[in-house]
């Protein structure tokens, strides 16, 4: 038998170097062999947008290992303690332990301080690498067939972790982030029918009980990091399994993926990285005090700070919530508190948009292919758009977040402010969305401009009857067929609406709308008709060029 | 929502040009794919010398990374927990902190920027194409997988109506197992009851100043200030501080009793001071920002702002209702009291709230 054999020969090799048997070793109980010849030279193609998903995986990696350190310290228990530390300041208070411990890992415990800010500024870049690489992914429409499912991973990783970092900045029961807590309990309360009941199983009672930090923290670092962990995992062998992307250029075809293999370059690379952003977070963690509790102070209800803000990811939900005007509708002795409930509802929309974009895109364009060519933001110009006026909604919530701030910092009433962002989540967007889409279309004008025409050099040459001309040069075949690789839809159409018996064919509401946005996504003036190879050459024949 | 109501000529057509055949410089098609580039020589490549000093930047930096290291322990040994030291232009930060940071980013940061120096300069950068395959399966695997499924399912019993009774008594069995674990969160938490709708005040409970824990006498309150207050027998030390202070919390002020707007604001106050509810009538933040002037308090979370000579009633920002009032008098020697609860509840309003 053959296995027979291998075993013999693996026997025979017994004189092999100590790694290869390790290997050998290895191969018999877990088949590496067959995993590594798929995967060791495995090819990754190289752009710079790509490492904003390393920075996400790195950060991710950086907090749980310090978040294991500092479970070591800290005390999820609200039970009452008089603080007697090195903290002068906060000497004879009284607070939880929770803040008690949080303050001595900060004060007591050597380098405790360093890991608490490691921990929370890679929570902050967490959070920020995720919200810019769904950014690249989208723009560069890489969440298109095959990888839906991957933009849903990542998704849910986004919501996760703006909730892990919630109630990771809830756990040392300060008095910032007991009113971030509060202002929680108040929004569940808001929930229609069920709002008290939530309320009071969530904190064991009333708030803000004895309960609720003990409860954060197991979610906190069991529950939520264990779900992402599992997303984290699924989100990278799905980037394996599809193999990454890349843009259009010379010998990059949908077929094939250029690059340099795993083995070395990309191992070397992408594990180098790891250490460069954890060195980047240690240092900032060294020089920028976040979160310095101490001055806080312990979390009791009936006192509050100015400038209460949250971490920075929350803000677009703050800047909901103080923006709304209070509506609360009173019948039948139940209140609908819709000042509050409106905006928990618009969070969830405006995150649920984001996932629900790349099926809402593949049903208007019908498009059943694999993508694994990248879109360059200009020719997809409604895309962009649309991505360009979300992002614009998300900052001017972000403004209404922090309007206190921008109240203070420039001299302005906070009543304006309010009002703008009032309008200017409605408005603003729309504004963005329009000019997004001519920028995008000027760009595609100057691309095919360049197609035809040539690189504008910048040399200025008279010719013998005075005229002065700027000499263009033609672009190499590389550049022309960079230019020129993108893909156009044209914008579907309703089918006859009388069949072939001359009988009405009654036409769907979908597939009227189907059909109108597919106009507005490609229809004309919605894109620009990419240079063809009859215009190229009538011009080429035509006058030369200059 | 199918896509066959719409016909599908929309689809861009396969390109002649757009994915040319490989490494065909095309004269009749100029935008026709031309290939993979040739491979440029880096400096590295060609120059032993510079490959020489990549080498040596590269190992530096790994040598730096070690040196760091030895830095971070020698900084945790040597350096107390507690000394400040003056850094420009960060201000007094502790020493600790600072070197440990620094340190263990530098001994980090080393070998990040030595691997990626080394992969950049030394190692081979030559493009390499790997072909794609398609995810879907061919139309064979396909057939086989729906033959096998079906196979496993026929002979189960439980497809195609012939064990029904088996499959719908799983299916209830696994509908309700889940039941056990809903009911177990009952223990989350007790019923709300009216537990929102009462606070410590009752009849005849005095108004103990937060900071002095001291009874209020009128005379106290003057004109233009802002007192705390909690009712009396709440210490700071009971268990249940936090809850009962979440809704007892008080302020008071004094306005010239001829300025407050609303009669039954007028009627439950004592001499022009009145005693409302400190917890925001939005989602529950102290509201802690009096202006004098106007009689306005502003919550400093989401901006409400509630006119306190007119019941304070709402005139800017997101709370939906006014704040509470207390109805508060003197008693017989001369403290300040209260004359019952809060007629409705305080804080954040709640589906059974209904109007008061």
């Amino acid at each position: 038998m053959s296995n027979a054999a291998s075993n013999e020969s693996s026997r025979s090799r017994g004189k092999a170097p100590a790694g290869e048997r390790v290997a050998d070793w290895a191969d018999g109980r877990l088949g590496i062999f067959s995993l590594a010849k798929a995967n060791m030279r495995k090819i990754f193609p190289d752009h710079w947008s790509f490492m904003l998903g390393e920075v996400c995986l790195y950060s991710f990696i950086i907090i749980i290992l310090t978040g294991v350190y500092l479970t070591l310290f800290f005390h999820p228990s609200m039970a009452e303690v008089e603080y007697h530390g090195s903290f002068v300041p906060l000497q004879g208070q009284l607070m939880s332990q929770a803040f008690e411990s949080t303050v001595n890992i900060s004060f007591e415990v050597r380098g405790g301080l360093l890991i608490r800010q490691i921990h929370h500024w890679a929570a902050i870049v967490f959070l920020a690498g995720m919200f810019v690489h769904m950014m690249r992914v989208f723009f560069t429409g890489a969440f298109r067939k095959p990888r839906e499912i991957n933009w849903l991973f990542g998704f849910l990783l986004f919501v996760l972790g703006m909730f892990t970092g919630f109630t990771g900045y809830s756990l040392p029961d300060d008095l910032l982030s007991g009113t971030g807590i509060r202002f929680m309990q108040g929004a569940i309360l808001s929930i229609p029918v069920v709002g008290t009941y939530v309320s009071m199983f969530l904190f064991g009672g009333e708030f803000p009980g004895t309960d609720i930090i003990a409860r954060f923290y197991s979610i906190h670092i069991l529950l939520l990091p264990g779900i992402m962990l599992g997303l984290v995992v699924a989100h990278l062998i799905l980037v394996f399994y599809h193999k990454h992307t890349q843009f259009a250029g010379p010998g990059r075809t949908n077929k094939n993926v250029v690059g340099m293999p795993l083995l070395p370059v990309y191992m070397a690379k992408a594990g180098g990285f790891f250490f460069l952003v954890f060195g980047v977070i240690a240092v900032m963690s060294a020089i920028a005090t976040i979160n310095p509790i101490w001055n806080i102070g312990p979390y009791r209800p009936d006192q509050v700070s100015t400038n209460a803000q949250p971490d920075w990811y929350m803000g677009f939900s703050e800047g909901l919530i103080r923006i709304m005007p209070g509506w609360e509708i009173n019948f039948w002795g139940h209140t609908l508190v819709l000042g509050v409930f409106i905006p928990l509802m618009v969070f969830g929309l405006v995150m649920v948009a984001i996932a629900v974009y790349p099926f809402i895109e593949s049903w208007v364009t019908g498009d059943k292919r694999e993508h694994h060519i990248l879109d360059r933001p200009r020719n997809a110009p409604t895309r962009t758009a649309f991505g360009a006026a979300w992002i614009a909604l998300y900052f001017v919530l972000l403004v209404g977040g922090g309007n206190d701030l921008w109240a203070t910092h420039f001299n302005l009433s906070i009543n304006a402010i309010t009002w703008f962002v009032r309008i200017g989540m409605f408005v603003v967007p729309v504004l963005v969305f329009i000019a997004t889409k001519r920028i995008c279309l000027g760009l595609q004008r100057r691309d095919k401009d360049k197609v035809l025409h040539g690189r504008e050099s910048g040399i200025i040459k008279r010719l013998p009857h005075g005229e002065f001309i700027e000499v263009h040069e033609p672009l190499s075949q590389e550049q022309l067929h960079t230019l020129t690789a993108h893909e156009q839809y044209k914008p579907a159409e309703i089918g006859p609406t009388v069949d072939e018996n001359g009988v009405e064919r009654k036409v769907k509401a979908s597939e009227k709308l189907r059909a109108k946005l597919s106009q507005g996504y490609y229809g004309e003036g919605n894109q620009i008709e990419k240079p063809t190879l009859e215009e190229f050459k009538e011009i080429e024949a035509g006058h030369g060029h200059h | 929502m199918s896509s066959h109501d719409i016909s599908e000529d929309n689809l861009p057509q396969k390109q002649a040009h757009a994915h040319g055949a490989l490494g065909v410089a095309d004269k009749d098609n100029p935008f026709a794919d031309p290939g993979l580039p040739p491979h440029e020589h880096r400096i590295q490549d060609v120059d032993e010398k510079a490959a020489k000093r990549s080498e040596r930047i590269v190992a530096g930096l790994f040598t730096l990374s070690m040196l760091a290291t030895v830095g971070f322990i020698a900084a945790f040994v040597a350096l107390p927990v507690d000394k400040i030291i003056y850094v420009f232009p960060l201000g007094h930060i502790s020493a600790l902190n600072f070197s440990l940071g620094l340190t263990l980013g530098v001994a980090l940061f080393a070998i990040g920027a030595g691997a990626v120096h080394w992969a950049r300069t030394l190692m081979s950068d030559v493009e390499v194409a790997a072909e794609r395959h398609p995810i879907e399966a061919s139309p064979e695997v396909r057939e086989q997988v729906f033959a096998d499924f079906k196979e496993g399912v026929t002979e189960s019993g439980i497809g195609f109506g012939r064990r029904k009774l088996i499959r719908n008594t799983l299916l209830g069995a696994l509908t309700l197992v889940p039941l056990s674990g809903v009911v177990l969160l009952r223990e989350l938490g007790p019923m709300p009851g009216t537990k929102l709708r009462h606070t410590l005040w009752s009849k005849g409970k005095l108004l103990v100043n937060m900071n002095t824990h001291e009874p209020l006498r009128a005379s106290d309150i003057s004109v233009g200030s802002l007192t705390f207050a909690m009712p009396e027998g709440l210490h700071e030390h009971d268990h249940d501080f936090q809850k009962e202070i979440a809704k007892a919390a008080l302020m008071l002020v004094r306005l010239e009793p001829a300025d407050i707007k609303d009669k039954r604001e007028l009627e439950w106050s004592h001499e022009g001071i009145v005693a409302y509810s400190k917890i925001c009538t939005h989602v529950g933040c102290p509201i802690s920002l009096y202006e004098q002037q106007t009689h306005h308090v502003l919550c400093p979370c989401h901006q409400s702002t509630f006119d306190l000579a007119d019941g304070a009633r709402v005139i800017f920002g997101p709370a939906g209702h006014a704040l509470p009032q207390l109805r508060i008098g003197v008693n017989d020697e001369g403290y300040l009291e209260a004359l019952g609860d809060f007629e409705e509840p305080v804080g954040p309003a709640f589906w059974e709230r209904g109007e008061s």
